[in-house]
């Protein structure tokens, strides 16, 4: 038996799929899993139509119809001719190359990275890419995720593979357990807050410690989705029971035989015991409370509980000037209580935050307020993350909870996180977003967005202000 | 691909740190089918007044008089942060921009960049304020050299440097997708070996 130096998680990942690393090239990566898209795609196909080159494993590339459409109407043309155009050739280009497509009003149809877990494709041990950066969402089982450019679609559509330099790991371990009430959005603000909106920049992060450990599979999701928002290539978490209870009996993952040898598999991923980082963080879950942002990157974040800061604050000329530069954009003063900034509109959904267990949350919050409306003034808009989120929650009744409460009730996309679709604040408009993006002019050239766990996304909802639900 | 060798041409300041691809290319400029037609978008809600695009803002530094025809952008640290949108550097490379310079770059940007043949150069802070403090006093002209990897002016130079293959490739033009799949065999050989769940 040969003896090897103790791995990380990454490392095992990155050795299992190494086609080839020869001298004075790139190491070539095999890619198991694609997820396609309306947006990111087109022009990947283009070129390979030029060079006459097809799609070398059409069965392991997914598509989907997501960025672009409509939350109001199935119908291809709802969002407007130039969305319509892309979600014509999505279909087109799907049947042409021999690719399976989710199209509009699909029961299978969603956001890429909320179906590609329900629908069992998101797999431990495997490579998943997507030309989205929040496909690092997939991490969460544990399998090295990431999002690419078209260029990068085209390579995997011709060969399946892809060149890839090796990125440093950086350990984070969230110690102890979370209180009452944080939720899996929380810890992960709370991890940006620490390191910075660019802290991860060339590295793939591992999330561990018990808080880890403890949250479920879509909470896990979250914290992994969120990876890209402080620079990490991608995020990890090592599969558990959790994670493989989670996957058997899915549509697309495998069954039988072939199912207790994948476990047998993905039981050794998990990092070695004395398997050194390059980096690493550590937190303490006791002392993460609940998150919003404030500025207009996702590291501009502070306690609910807390103010808004002030240039002064910060000793690193860079991060004053940005705050300078944020406070004016999101038209905040420094000292303000976070619990004392109003909003006019309300978002809640997102490949962050728009799986059933986000639904339960935020209507969970909505019963606590007992038959308090969504407060004049305040528009709220629910978009579950799949049609197969949507029918769970009806079925469970949470679309009435919303609607009586007077939230409107959508259809599933990706929607208001980067209003492609119809889905666009105006300018000035001050929203409660469960998304994961609070850049200048994501939602609409001037609007402003605060990013948030669903629960204190609904309580903004009612109260019109966000909330500390623990005092 | 086109060929990257040598390139001179004059620097554009943008004094910002995490300009995120939102703001090089806003997303309602993402619905083309086509890789052409964004350059007209670059930095969309900076360079315009209105929603429209019709009313020029005079203070946004690429709009002034000074920098028409700049074909190196100078900026800070985390530049490209965000999405994956490989319209982002198609953006930059139709308005004029050749190379790219800061401290640090957006992995996923970076890697784009590459692959659409635009050369981020990666600089210490130091150099990087020194060439601010430069394009501040005068108009910056400067000449990048990718085989020898050297950014020069007059008696002034940086060095820097990229990985192996993907200089090989800026240098070159090389057809990434065409290069892989001359190793079809060695791919092949790879998925024979690999357990029936995957």
């Amino acid at each position: 038996m040969t003896t090897t130096s103790p791995q990380t998680m990454y490392e095992k990942l990155w050795q299992s799929h190494l086609v080839e690393d020869a001298k004075g090239e790139t190491p070539l990566l095999y890619v198991d899993r694609h997820l396609i898209h309306e947006v990111t795609s087109p022009q990947a196909f283009a070129s390979l139509r030029f060079h006459n080159r097809p799609v070398r494993h059409p069965e392991r590339t997914i598509a989907t119809m997501d960025h672009n459409i409509s939350t109001r109407s199935i119908k291809i043309d709802a969002a407007g001719e130039g969305a319509a155009n892309q979600l014509r050739a999505l279909a087109i280009n799907c049947k042409d190359f021999g690719i399976e497509l989710f199209d509009m009003g699909h029961k299978n149809q969603g956001i890429a990275h909320v179906i590609g877990p329900e629908l069992g494709l998101t797999l431990p041990g495997t490579i998943i890419v997507c030309g989205d950066s929040h496909t690092a969402t997939h991490g969460a089982f544990g399998a090295l995720a990431f999002g690419i450019g078209t260029s990068e679609v085209e390579h995997v559509f011709a060969t399946q593979t892809l060149r890839q330099n090796k990125a440093k790991t950086m350990k984070i371990e969230v110690k102890g357990h979370v209180g009452a009430g944080i939720s899996a959005k929380d810890i992960i603000l709370a991890i940006i807050g620490k390191t910075g909106s660019a802290g991860a920049t060339g590295y793939v992060v591992e999330y561990c410690g018990e808080a880890i450990e403890a949250l479920s599979m879509e909470e896990r999701m979250t914290v992994c989705n969120m990876s890209i928002e402080f620079g990490a290539k991608a995020g990890l978490i090592a599969p558990d029971k959790t994670t493989f209870d989670y996957v058997e009996g899915k549509e697309y993952a495998p069954k039988g035989e072939v199912f207790s040898q994948a476990v047998a598999d993905w039981k050794k991923l998990k990092s070695d015991t004395d398997a050194t980082f390059d980096a690493v963080i550590t937190l303490a879950a006791k002392d993460i409370k609940a998150q919003v942002t404030w500025g207009t990157n996702p590291g501009q974040v502070i306690s609910v509980d807390g103010i808004v800061p002030s240039p002064d604050d910060f000793s690193d000329p860079v991060e004053k000037e940005s705050c300078i530069n944020a406070l004016k954009y999101m038209d905040l003063t420094a000292g303000t209580k976070m619990t004392d900034i109003h909003v006019n509109k309300v978002f809640i959904g997102s490949c962050t935050n728009s799986r059933i267990e986000d639904l339960r949350a935020a209507a969970g919050v909505v019963q606590q307020y007992q038959g308090q409306q969504v407060v004049e003034g305040v528009d709220a808009i629910i978009v579950p993350g799949s049609y197969r989120v949507k029918e769970q929650a009806e079925s469970e009744g949470l679309d009435k909870i919303f609607t009586d409460a007077g939230f409107e009730w959508r259809l599933p996309g990706c929607s208001m996180c980067l209003g492609m679709n119809d889905d666009v604040l105006e300018e000035g408009d001050r929203c409660a977003s469960t998304s994961n993006r609070n850049f200048e002019g994501r939602q609409g050239r001037g609007s402003r967005t605060h990013l948030v766990s669903p629960e204190m996304a609904a309580a903004a909802a009612i109260t019109g202000h966000f909330v500390d639900l623990n005092s | 691909m086109e060929k990257f060798n040598t390139h001179t041409g004059l620097v554009v300041p943008l004094d910002i740190a995490n300009v995120d691809t939102d703001q090089i290319i806003p997303k309602q400029f993402l619905q083309k089918t086509e890789r052409v037609g964004f350059g007209v978008h670059l930095f969309h809600d900076s360079r315009y007044l209105d929603h429209a695009g019709t009313q020029v803002n005079p203070e946004f530094i690429l709009n002034k008089v000074e920098y028409k025809g700049a074909s190196i952008l100078l900026t800070r640290e985390n530049f490209g942060c965000g999405s994956s949108r490989e319209h982002a550097p198609w953006a930059l490379q139709e308005f004029g921009f050749k190379v790219i310079i800061s401290s640090s770059f957006a992995d996923i940007f970076y890697g784009n960049c590459i692959n659409v043949g635009l050369l981020p150069i990666k600089l210490n802070e130091a150099e990087i304020d020194q060439l601010f403090k430069l394009s501040a006093d005068t108009q910056l002209t400067l000449k990048v050299d990718l085989p020898n990897n050297v950014i020069t002016r007059g008696e002034l130079s940086f060095t820097f440097s990229l990985n192996e293959f993907q200089q090989y490739s800026l240098e070159n033009g090389v057809d990434s997708v065409g290069w892989t799949l001359d190793k079809l065999d060695t791919i092949k050989a790879f998925e024979a070996k690999m357990p029936a769940w995957q």
